[in-house]
Order: C-alpha cells, then sequence, then structure tokens
C-alpha cells in the first residue's frame, strides 16, 4: 500500500513490481488525476504549453499492466498494530507494507485578507488551472515570495502577457538558497523581461472587497493587483505518520533504506526528514530526484533487498531562457569561484567551496558544469580553483 | 507493430512498441525497461536518459543539439553516437531503431 500519488508514489509502485514484489500493489492518491510530473506546474504547463496528460509521470495503460491499482482516496488514518489504513470515503484497507509518499504542502500566508478571492498557492494541477484561467493578458499579477517557484511563477505569467511584481521579503531573491552574485544574476532578468522585482517587501495585508485589489506593504504603499500568487515555501505532511505514533522531526525519520521508526513502514519524498552522511545532519529535500530516489530505495527495502540513498542532491529551474542546474547543497559555504560573468549576458557558473572543496554549483545555461560538478563533488571535491575558472564553457 | 529495441550493457535486449511523437525515453519508462530514469520528466536537465544509438542509425536519428551536448560531453560513457533519449521524438520511420544502454545513468 502506497499513500500520496505523485513523483515518490508513483516511482515506488513501479520499483516494487520492478524488484519482484509479487503481492497487491495499491497506490491511494487524492488529487483525482494519474499521478504528474509537479515541476512543469509553475513552468511549461502555467504557460500553456503542454496538457496534463502530457505530463502524467506514466500512463494508465502501465499501472494497469503493472497490475497497480490507483485507488482515488485519502488516508486518514494508520493503525499500526492491525496493519490497516482508514479511507476518508469509508472503509478500510489491510497492508503488509505500507510505504507514506504524502509529500509536503504549501505554506499559507498569515496577513489579513489572504483568503479573498483572487489569491492563489501554486502547488497541483488543479491551482494551476484556476490561475490560468484567471491571467488574461494584461492583467496585473502580484507573487509573494522571491523563490524558485515565485520567480518561475513570474517568468510564465510574464510570457503570458501579464505585468507582473514579485515582492521579497528580505534583501534578495533566492537569498536562502544562493549567493549573492546569483541572487543579483535572478534579479537583473526579470527586470531585463519587465517584472517589477521589490525586494524587503514585507506584506501586511491584502486588500479587496469582493476579490483582491492590492497588496498593502509595511510602509503604507500598496501594490495594485488584479490576482496574487503566494509561493513562501512548503510544509511536509507528517500528520498521518506523527498520529500513528511514527518519529518525525520536521519530516517523517528515515534510514539510509528510507525505513521509518516502524520496520513495516518505508517512506519516500518530500514528507521525509533524512541524516545525510555527506551532510552530517538531518535534511529534508524538496525535489523530484531525490523522491525518485528515495522511492527506488524504499521498493528494494520493501522487497527484501538492501539499497542505500547515496546521490548527490541536485535541482532544476527554467525562467525565460534561463536554464539553472544546482549540483549539491551550498550549506556553510566559505568561498565561491565564477567561471563567467552573472552580471552580464545570461551564462556562468558559480561554484561553492567549503575548505578548498567542492560542495555545490549553480549552472546557468551551463550543462556541462553541472555534470562536470556532479562528478567532482560526488569525488569528494578536491579540485584546483584554476580548473574551475578556467574549466570550458559550455 | 512498430518497434524499438534497448540493449543493455550485458546484452539483454527489450522491445517496446515505437509510438510516433513520444520521446524514446518515455517509450523506456512507460514500458518498464532498465536501465532509464528519466528522473527531470524530459527536460535535459538530469542526463539520466542517455543512450547509444546504433552506428546503423546515427544519421537517421540525427545527432544532439547544443544542451543536449552539454549534458552528454562531461558523460565517461560518452559515445560518438550518446544521445538523450528524452531529445529523441520518435517518427514511425524509426522502425527498428536498436539502441544500447550505458553501464550507469549519471
Ligand atoms: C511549482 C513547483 C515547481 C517545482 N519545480 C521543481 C523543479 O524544477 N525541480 C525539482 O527537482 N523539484 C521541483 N519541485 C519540487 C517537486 O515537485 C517535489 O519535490 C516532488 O513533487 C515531491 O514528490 P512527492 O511525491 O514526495 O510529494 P508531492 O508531489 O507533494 O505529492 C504528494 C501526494 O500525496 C498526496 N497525499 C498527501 N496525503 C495523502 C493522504 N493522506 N492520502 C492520499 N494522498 C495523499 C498529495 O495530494 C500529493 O498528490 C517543484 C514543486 C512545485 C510545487
Ligand atoms: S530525462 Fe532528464 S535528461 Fe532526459
Amino acid at each position: 500500500m502506497v499513500v500520496g500519488a505523485s513523483h515518490a508514489g508513483a516511482q515506488l509502485a513501479a520499483s516494487l513490481r520492478q524488484g519482484g514484489w509479487k503481492g497487491e500493489i495499491v497506490l491511494v492518491g487524492d488529487e483525482g488525476t494519474l499521478p504528474y510530473q509537479r515541476p512543469p506546474m509553475s513552468k511549461a504547463y502555467l504557460a500553456g504549453k503542454n496538457t496534463l496528460d502530457q505530463l502524467a509521470i506514466r500512463s494508465a495503460a502501465f499501472y494497469a499492466k503493472q497490475e497497480i491499482t490507483l485507488l482515488d482516496d485519502s488516508v486518514q488514518a494508520v493503525d499500526r498494530t492491525d496493519g490497516r489504513v482508514t479511507l476518508s470515503r469509508g472503509g478500510s484497507l489491510a497492508y503488509d507494507e505500507l510505504a507514506l509518499c504524502t509529500g509536503a504542502r504549501v505554506r499559507r500566508l498569515a496577513a489579513p485578507g489572504a483568503d479573498l478571492c483572487g489569491v492563489h498557492y501554486l502547488r497541483t494541477a488543479a491551482d494551476v488551472e484556476l490561475i490560468r484561467e484567471a491571467a488574461s493578458p494584461g492583467r496585473r499579477a502580484v507573487i509573494i515570495g522571491g523563490g524558485y517557484i515565485g520567480l518561475e511563477t513570474a517568468a510564465s505569467l510574464s510570457g503570458l502577457g501579464l505585468q507582473v511584481s514579485v515582492l521579497e521579503a528580505t534583501e534578495r531573491v533566492l537569498g536562502r538558497v544562493t549567493a549573492p552574485e546569483v541572487s543579483a544574476f535572478f534579479d537583473r532578468i526579470h527586470r531585463e523581461e519587465a517584472v517589477d522585482v521589490r525586494t524587503k517587501a514585507t506584506v501586511e495585508e491584502l486588500v479587496g472587497t469582493d476579490r483582491v485589489q492590492g497588496v498593502v506593504l509595511a510602509g503604507g504603499e500598496t501594490v495594485p493587483a488584479d490576482l496574487v500568487i503566494i509561493g513562501i515555501g512548503v510544509e511536509p505532511n507528517t500528520e498521518l505518520a506523527a498520529a500513528a505514533g511514527l518519529q518525525v522531526d520536521d519530516g517523517v525519520v528515515i534510514d539510509d533504506h528510507a525505513r521509518t521508526s516502524d520496520p513495516a513502514i518505508v517512506a519516500a519524498g518530500d514528507c521525509t526528514s533524512h541524516l545525510m552522511t555527506r551532510y552530517g545532519r538531518r535534511i529534508r529535500l524538496e525535489s523530484v530526484s531525490s523522491a525518485t530516489e528515495q522511492a527506488k530505495v524504499a521498493a528494494a527495502t520493501a522487497c527484501g533487498k538492501s539499497q542505500r540513498i547515496t546521490a548527490l542532491p541536485w535541482f532544476w529551474s527554467d525562467q525565460y531562457d534561463v536554464k539553472l542546474q544546482i549540483a549539491g547543497i551550498n550549506t556553510g559555504y566559505d568561498e565561491i569561484v565564477l567561471n563567467g560573468d552573472p552580471a552580464e549576458g545570461r551564462d556562468f557558473t558559480c561554484y561553492y567551496l567549503r575548505r578548498g572543496e567542492l560542495i555545490a554549483a549553480d549552472c546557468v545555461n551551463r550543462p556541462r558544469d553541472f555534470m562536470f560538478s556532479k562528478q567532482v563533488i560526488i569525488r569528494g571535491g578536491q579540485v584546483g580553483r584554476d580548473e574551475l575558472a578556467l574549466q570550458a564553457v559550455g | 507493430m512498430a518497434v524499438v529495441t534497448f540493449v543493455s550493457h550485458d546484452g539483454d535486449t527489450h522491445q517496446a512498441p515505437l509510438e510516433e511523437g513520444r520521446s524514446l525515453m518515455q517509450v523506456a519508462t512507460e514500458n518498464a525497461v532498465p536501465g532509464i530514469d528519466g528522473d527531470c520528466g524530459g527536460e535535459a536537465a538530469c542526463g539520466t536518459c542517455h543512450v547509444v544509438v546504433d552506428p546503423a542509425w546515427a544519421e537517421r536519428v540525427g545527432s544532439s543539439e547544443a544542451g543536449e551536448e552539454g549534458m552528454l560531453a562531461m558523460n565517461p560513457e560518452r559515445e560518438p553516437t550518446s544521445r538523450l533519449s528524452c531529445q529523441m521524438v520518435l517518427c514511425e520511420a524509426w522502425d527498428g531503431l536498436t539502441v544500447r544502454l550505458p553501464e550507469f545513468q549519471m
């Protein structure tokens, strides 16, 4: 039984079959769709460049052929003593192995007016459909939050012909995840694309009569808005695990084999927190690559095989003609080396080092640097600064 | 029925029906072909859908474009006819196409 039908759940179910699981496989999901790719929600799908069918992770025929039952329902509770889950449409199902792939949900903005009509969040296909209905050319969209999702949304909506503003509370966009030079680069390209980026912009309240009409900032200024999209991060869906008495620490705690504190339950994806040897601490990653890897390991574990979660985390983002690929996690860096100039043009790489070793790289339109960095970091990060600065461009 | 064939690094073959308009990566994952991950969903961002096109087919399927080439350039298992299968959109004329899979996707 797999709870949550998205990147982690779909991969886990498929890997169970590939790994030789002979019994029934039930994949329970509550979005009412086939599991679909989530990253395009703020990118190509929001921009209207593809349909949900094209984004299905696997087709309906695949699940039928692999004898994976898709159940459109939501799991309300897990009874570990009896090995059963309760479903919200009534009834319960028994399991031998349970996999929790419940993912994450958007963090709500705690400001007055955040529940007005015309205020959106962006996580699911249903969210995007509502935004697309409201996103007619010429309208004013205000995006709250200058993280990856906020910036991607800005790029997609500006491509649809809307007037877009981004409000970031801290002093720079992407402040939590990149070096100031990289933040400055994204700030510049959004401005070049006529997006109004405002930093140190704290939202006081959202105002409007029936529908939202503006966002009031600390200091009193009101930014006019026909629609507002809030992208201020996510929270893991851990309530089910916590209520069942599993260990939760930010995410559902898993070991290197994707096992939770109960040996009959595995977990994978955005809902998990994993002690990563590479970083020496517990980390809850929010990325497709990690959801997929954890799911493969969890499936192996459920099939009685032994695999470990070891892959280097990586991530990507598309905005306009800019493709950013990120290898590794830069936390704790003490030095950066730039190859190319973030202040000009649209391609460069920012390498992050700690005590002289490469730990991460932000590669902007530089797929070659990305693959190079991945390999160097996996080998332990030993690399000469000159090699980074001189690495062939591409 | 038109088919494409995947040969694993140790010689196992997997055939899959050719579906015009879908990418070779999609056809591989749909048919549970081991050795192709397709982690980024076809964005040419991950490099886990690397295949080596049978040289007899290389000209017909064409070579990689710039972004794809960058992803392949650093790959230790790279060969002259390497491609990212997510960037190869299938057409009927490719009936019988054979590709080899590298030992590791990275
Ligand atoms: C707009 C956007 C853009 C992104 N872009 C990128 C990107 O470019 N690159 C990248 O690597 N990552 C990106 N991510 C992150 C990536 O999408 C997530 O890391 C990934 O979706 C995690 O997969 P998951 O299966 O763990 O969780 P989720 O995708 O959150 O799926 C969990 C599923 O479980 C369901 N569920 C939860 N509880 C229950 C229950 N009790 N019963 C039944 N069903 C339940 C939920 O409804 C949901 O369908 C992006 C995310 C968003 C929102
Ligand atoms: S699927 Fe990621 S590069 Fe092809």
